[in-house]
């Protein structure tokens, strides 16, 4: 897919740009579910535990990527819900009018 | 499905995950933006299940089943006051993850007998290292954070030296895996001594310093698999990989300039083992006067404002709800009440906001340092609740103080100062804190969730 690494490097630098800007913007007051939701797309690496599980032949390979996709998805919905929990607590002050 | 499909599929999941994360800009957006990232998920997930190589589809199902079970249980049932733990371990099965998948990779090429060209073993080997040491280290931040072990720094002689030499022999390890990929009795060593490396990196580190480790960890989850998504030429885990890196490096920034520490100073310093002796050798010199929540009370009735500065403390006595409380029934009285939140109080970034949002306290109350500072000279009272190194006023003064140049909330500012502290133990730090002998300094002992609902009491009561 990638086969030309100044590529993927180029794709590198420019997403850790946008990280910076992006998640700069975070108010501290939400850090604690911005580490829990960035933390669920780190779980990204479902998708390279789903190729490596889901080859044609089992071998080794299979069963560590059977493990992967265990772990990244405990980080993935772990991540996600547990975010989802967290911001369902933030709340405006209610109006006293 | 063609491969150009999966790959715009690819696009507009790395497009849903930086909109996402974007949306978390602000209170009211933020839960449509996790669902938004959450979507981008499903959809580089579903994408790369119609890949056509991948077609093992009841293994994959079985590890999405008993992952999302376990992930569903976590999730659900962990308490607020544990999410620095729960942010550890999923950190954790992150970097696990993608140390896996690199390893997979490798076995694969060997199996094929086709060597790795280019950038690949070295993505491979940095994924396998980087997703190892996070592994481990997340494991032992967890284990500290449960108190499944001491939270204090573990410390053993010649520890930097021991570290410095096993760190040469894994770099030593990385070059010989990159020139000889198929050698898997090194690639073996490689992965063992990064899962040691791990454990060895973290144990030194104190309690208070978890929110850096915490947040460095987060962003080694990223790198990780941002190194897995060049080992597969996959450019939605490179993109993934590194805004999840970046969020974690200006975590980790942000935590260190709370402490104005350098990340060296936290990683290594093991700080607070050292000086605890001479602190507590100091503390005998002075006594303070321990007072009643009825005296505070007392206080209170001649007051209008009113600042809260909780800590750590309020979150192991998961004093959150009577800390509401308490602000409920002074605001009911007339009297103003904000919080005050230090970047690094507690045991992780943001661990006060969220305790306190649990709570049901309004957002808009909770304020950050910078913010409140300047008004804590008009306040009448400062209410500080299980905190100790963040309001201590020697890190403005006393150049020899282990803690000087740290920003510091200035509560001693404040008319009148309640501290609300369990014993004259020093904190974290292991500094005494002057705060407590100032004249207008009242000291309330005790347990902070009974102290805070004997304040409230006593304030129905009297004021």
């Amino acid at each position: 897919m990638l086969d030309d690494p100044s590529l993927a490097l180029t794709i590198l630098v420019l997403a850790l740009f946008v990280g910076f800007e992006v998640i700069a913007k975070v108010p501290p007051l939400l850090h604690t579910p911005l580490m829990s939701g960035s933390n669920a797309i780190s779980g990204i690496t479902i998708v390279g535990a789903l190729l490596a599980a889901g080859t044609a032949e089992r071998n080794v390979s299979t069963w560590l990527g059977f493990i992967a996709i265990v772990f990244a998805t405990i980080n993935v919905v772990g991540g996600f819900l547990v975010t989802d929990r967290m911001l369902g607590m933030f709340k405006k002050k209610p109006d006293r009018s | 499905m063609s491969n150009q499909i999966i790959q715009f599929a690819y696009l507009a999941a790395a497009v849903l995950l930086i909109l996402g994360l974007r949306m978390l800009s602000s209170p009211k957006t933020a839960p449509r933006g996790n669902l938004m990232a959450a979507a981008g998920m499903l959809i580089a997930v579903v994408a790369t299940l119609l890949i056509r190589g991948v077609v093992d589809y009841p293994v994959i199902l079985a590890g999405v089943v008993v992952g999302s079970l376990i992930g569903v249980v976590l999730a659900v049932r962990i308490q607020m006051t544990a999410m620095p733990q729960m942010v550890a371990l999923l950190n954790g099965f992150g970097g696990g993850a993608s140390a896996l998948v690199a390893s997979a990779e490798l076995l694969h090429y060997a199996r094929e007998g086709t060597e790795p060209v280019g950038i690949v073993p070295v993505a491979i080997v940095l994924g396998v290292l980087i997703g190892a040491v996070t592994f481990t280290g997340s494991l032992i931040a967890f284990a500290k954070l449960q108190e499944l072990i001491r939270g204090a720094p573990i410390t053993y002689p010649l520890q930097r030296v021991v570290n410095a030499l096993l760190g040469v022999a894994t770099v030593g390890l990385a070059a010989a895996v990159v020139l000889e990929p198929f050698n898997l009795p090194i690639y073996a060593g490689l992965a063992g001594l990064s899962l040691l490396m791990g454990v060895l990196l973290v144990i030194p580190i104190g309690g208070a310093d978890m929110p850096v480790v915490i947040s460095l960890l987060n962003s080694y989850s990223g790198l990780a698999a941002c190194a897995t998504g060049f080992v597969l030429g996959n450019s939605g885990l490179v993109i993934s990989g590194s805004l999840v890196g970046a969020s974690g490096l200006i975590l980790t920034k942000i935590m260190c300039d709370a402490m104005n520490r350098s990340l060296t100073n936290v990683l290594f310093g093991a700080f607070g083992a050292v000086e605890e002796a001479g602190g507590t050798a100091a503390a005998e010199q002075r006594s303070v006067k321990g007072y009643t929540p009825e005296d505070a009370a007392v206080i209170f009735s001649n007051s209008r404002s009113c600042i809260i500065v909780p800590g750590y403390g309020m979150a192991v006595a998961q004093a959150q709800h009577a800390v509401r409380e308490l602000a409920d029934t002074l605001e009911k009285k007339g009297i103003r009440v904000k919080f005050a939140i230090h970047p690094v109080a507690g045991r992780m970034p943001g661990h006060m906001n969220v305790l306190l949002a649990e709570a049901d306290v309004p957002y808009e109350e909770l304020v950050e340092m910078d913010e409140i500072n300047p008004e804590f000279p008009e306040t009448d009272v400062a209410l500080v609740i299980g905190a100790n190194d963040v309001v201590n006023p020697d890190a403005r003064t006393e150049k020899g103080s282990p803690i000087y140049g740290m920003p510091i909330l200035d509560v001693d500012r404040a008319q009148h100062v309640f501290v609300i502290k369990r014993s004259m133990n020093p904190g974290f730090a292991g500094v005494q804190n002057p705060l407590f002998f100032n004249d207008n300094t009242m000291m309330i002992f005790g347990d902070a969730k009974g102290t805070v609902l004997a304040l409230v009491e006593a304030v129905r009561e009297i004021v």
